[in-house]
């Protein structure tokens, strides 16, 4: 049976198509502003990616924050469900997500069976978001794919004061204008954003086996600070992205055999 | 003088208070060495008053920092820091 | 988008300086000074013998020494006066440690209470300063002395800084807000989200989905008012009620944060910006006199 799974992201809509639980094709696409035109972009995509034809599709899911808008979908399901269901089946060890989107952080406890045991989400503020790392990279005027790299390079600590996304743009400007290094500064941006994600991940209590998906998972600086800040591994998942429409392809193929 | 240190941020507000009017009169200020993060300070006010302020690298942060003391939502509410004050000078927002 | 680097001037206010008329000669009277030292503006406040002779309103430049003492210059441009003839300078606001010719630093939160204390009349209970970086709430005694006070200076929202992201994305220049967000049909919602990031691409939206300016504005300023209204909840508002900073200047905000609390806020007939650095002048009087009587052995 084939299903589709369609994330609707507040900056880019993914779909995942399915077969009997592997994935056979995926794509990405800008959700701008119509997440309607988006998904159904992405959804076509991800049909010729896996070399399928529409009518083989048996349902199709969606989630993330403009899952209501995705009128092609056949059901939705809420993207903290998701994350952790395309989670489990990927990586099924795992007992902690950290979900990083470019508007949200979530951290997820995952029980062995796959079920969810607590969460904890932060969708009202930047600071601990994949913005705040693509303000400071655009600040710092290098590419979010930089940021990780440059970060890895670093020679010193440099401390950053400001949280705020609004605050921290300043003070990058004031330590380009101190000539410090762009490596040192995104450094210190991937400390206080690991920081600040750890606070999220403290309330719902540390384990081993975390794994990081959203975009910003591939950012290994990030993966790196967050690794030390947390004190334990942290893994990035494959094709990180795309994990949460995994997730939503899974439900959507389960809604399929009920029914 | 009642000093809320703190902020609010889309998450919610995090604010200590700390009523200073007992300070200048209150010996050893056992709140310093209540929080094992260390986060009150000794310092002079504008009037030459020896008072407790919330150290400034940590109001920014409270959130955090205080989560070592309220692991679990719903979990005891004595945290040392309000305890430790005689006079209940000093309480937490959240 | 901007890069954060280039920024255009749409948000910043004018400079401006004023000498009393009704004090024709200082020559032989105490002169005190207060310097606000602030994130985005820089003021330089003088008395003579306890009544405000000069004022001057700046930008804060990238270097705050020299950010004071332009300040301080400008203020006595054209008043015969020198730095030399100041019996006694107090540095405030957030700059306050790179005043290099204060006699003595002081909060802005004591500043400000003071300086409300002289400018609007001891009957003010309640002041919110809404500055470029942080909002600050003081509650205050007749004498102008702090009872209470808290204080947001972690997130943008709720701050000028805030105001300039918007007025930056809509091109309009930040004196004009307060006007153009009553330029309405009617009040529309606040902006729902409360980061400024987030509220920034609310704005965008709202603007594609073919919003006025104006009304984006309004649900901005709406927005605004509202997450500060929370912040004097903390403590309540006692009568009289003012509201001082960059902000203050900003009808758009003011009007709806007083509809929120069903309060009116006084009228101010001077630069609301000033109330810190005039608060400085008069602590710096106060020192002066103080440091006097000692010398005097009583």
């Amino acid at each position: 049976m084939i299903t589709v799974g369609i994330d609707s992201g507040s900056q880019s809509t993914k779909a995942v198509v399915i077969r009997d639980g592997e994935i056979i094709g995926k794509s990405k696409t800008l959700t701008e502003f119509d997440a309607t035109k988006a998904a159904r972009e992405a959804y076509e995509s991800a049909l010729k990616d896996a070399g399928v034809d529409e009518k083989e599709v048996a349902a199709i899911s969606a989630t993330g924050a403009g899952r209501l808008l995705a009128e092609i979908a056949s059901s939705v399901v809420n993207e903290v469900s998701a994350a952790a269901r395309g989670t489990h089946a990927a990586v099924p060890e795992t007992e902690l997500l950290i979900d990083i989107g470019a508007e949200t952080c979530r951290a997820i406890r995952i029980q062995e069976d796959g079920g969810i045991r607590n969460y904890e989400i932060n969708d009202k503020c930047a600071s601990g978001a994949g913005t705040f790392i693509e303000s400071m990279a655009r600040t710092l005027e290098i590419t979010t794919e930089e940021m990780g790299p440059a970060s890895l390079r670093h020679t010193k600590d440099l401390p950053m004061n400001a949280q705020c996304v609004v605050f921290a743009e300043s003070e990058v400007i004031s330590l380009i204008h101190r000539q410090e290094k762009i490596e040192d500064i995104a450094y210190g941006v991937h400390v206080g954003i690991a920081n600040r994600i750890s606070s999220l991940v403290r309330r719902v209590g540390i384990t081993d086996n975390i794994t990081m998906t959203g975009g910003p998972a591939r950012n290994e600086g990030l993966v790196d600070c967050l690794s030390k800040e947390l004190g334990r591994p942290v893994r990035a998942a494959e094709d990180p992205e795309y994990v949460t429409a995994y997730g939503a392809a899974l439900y959507a193929a389960e809604a399929a055999t009920k029914q | 003088m009642k000093a809320h240190y703190g902020y609010e941020d889309g998450s919610g507000s995090y604010y200590i208070t700390v009523n200073t009017e007992y300070c200048a009169t209150c010996d050893g200020k056992p709140c310093t060495d209540a929080c094992v993060q260390g986060i009150f300070a000794r310092e002079e006010d504008d009037f030459d008053d020896e008072i407790v302020v919330v150290r400034e690298d940590a109001r920014n942060s409270l959130k955090s920092i205080c989560a070592a003391c309220k692991p679990q939502i719903g979990g005891s509410r004595s945290l040392p820091c309000e305890v430790s004050c005689k006079q209940g000078m000093i309480a937490h927002s959240w | 988008m901007e890069s954060g680097i280039k920024q255009v001037d749409y948000w910043r206010w004018s400079e401006s300086r004023w000498t009393n008329p009704e004090i024709s000669d200082w020559k032989g009277g105490l002169v005190t000074a207060g310097i606000d030292i602030g994130s985005t503006s820089t003021q330089a406040v003088i008395f003579v013998d306890g009544k405000m002779y000069a004022y001057s309103s700046i930008r804060t430049g990238s270097n705050s020494p020299d950010s004071a003492l332009n300040a301080v210059k400008w203020a006595m441009d054209g008043t015969g006066m020198t730095q030399d003839d100041l019996n006694f300078t107090v540095g405030t606001g957030y700059g306050r440690v790179n005043v290099p010719f204060a006699d003595k630093t002081i909060t802005e939160i004591s500043c400000h209470a003071r300086g409300a204390n002289y400018l609007y009349g001891p009957t003010v209970r309640t002041i919110l300063d809404m500055g470029g970086q942080d909002c600050k709430a003081i509650h205050c005694d007749e004498k102008g002395s702090v009872t209470a006070f808290m204080m947001n200076d972690k997130c943008a929202a709720g701050t000028g800084r805030g105001m300039e992201v918007i007025a930056n994305l809509l091109s309009v220049h930040v004196e004009d807000i307060g006007d153009m967000s009553f330029q309405i049909d009617e009040e529309p919602p606040p902006v729902s989200s409360i980061c400024v990031i987030f509220a920034k691409s609310e704005a965008t939206n709202l603007m594609r989905r073919g919003w006025s300016k104006e009304k984006v504005l309004a649900a901005y300023c709406h927005a605004m008012a509202f997450r500060v209204v929370k912040l004097l909840e903390r403590e309540g508002v006692e009568e009289d009620f003012a509201i001082t900073g960059g902000i203050a200047k900003n009808k758009g905000v003011v009007k709806r944060i007083e509809s929120l609390l069903g309060i009116k806020a006084l009228e101010a007939n001077f630069d609301t910006q000033l109330a810190g650095a005039v608060g400085g002048a008069i602590f710096a009087k106060e020192f002066f006199e103080k440091a006097a009587r000692k010398r005097e052995g009583k």
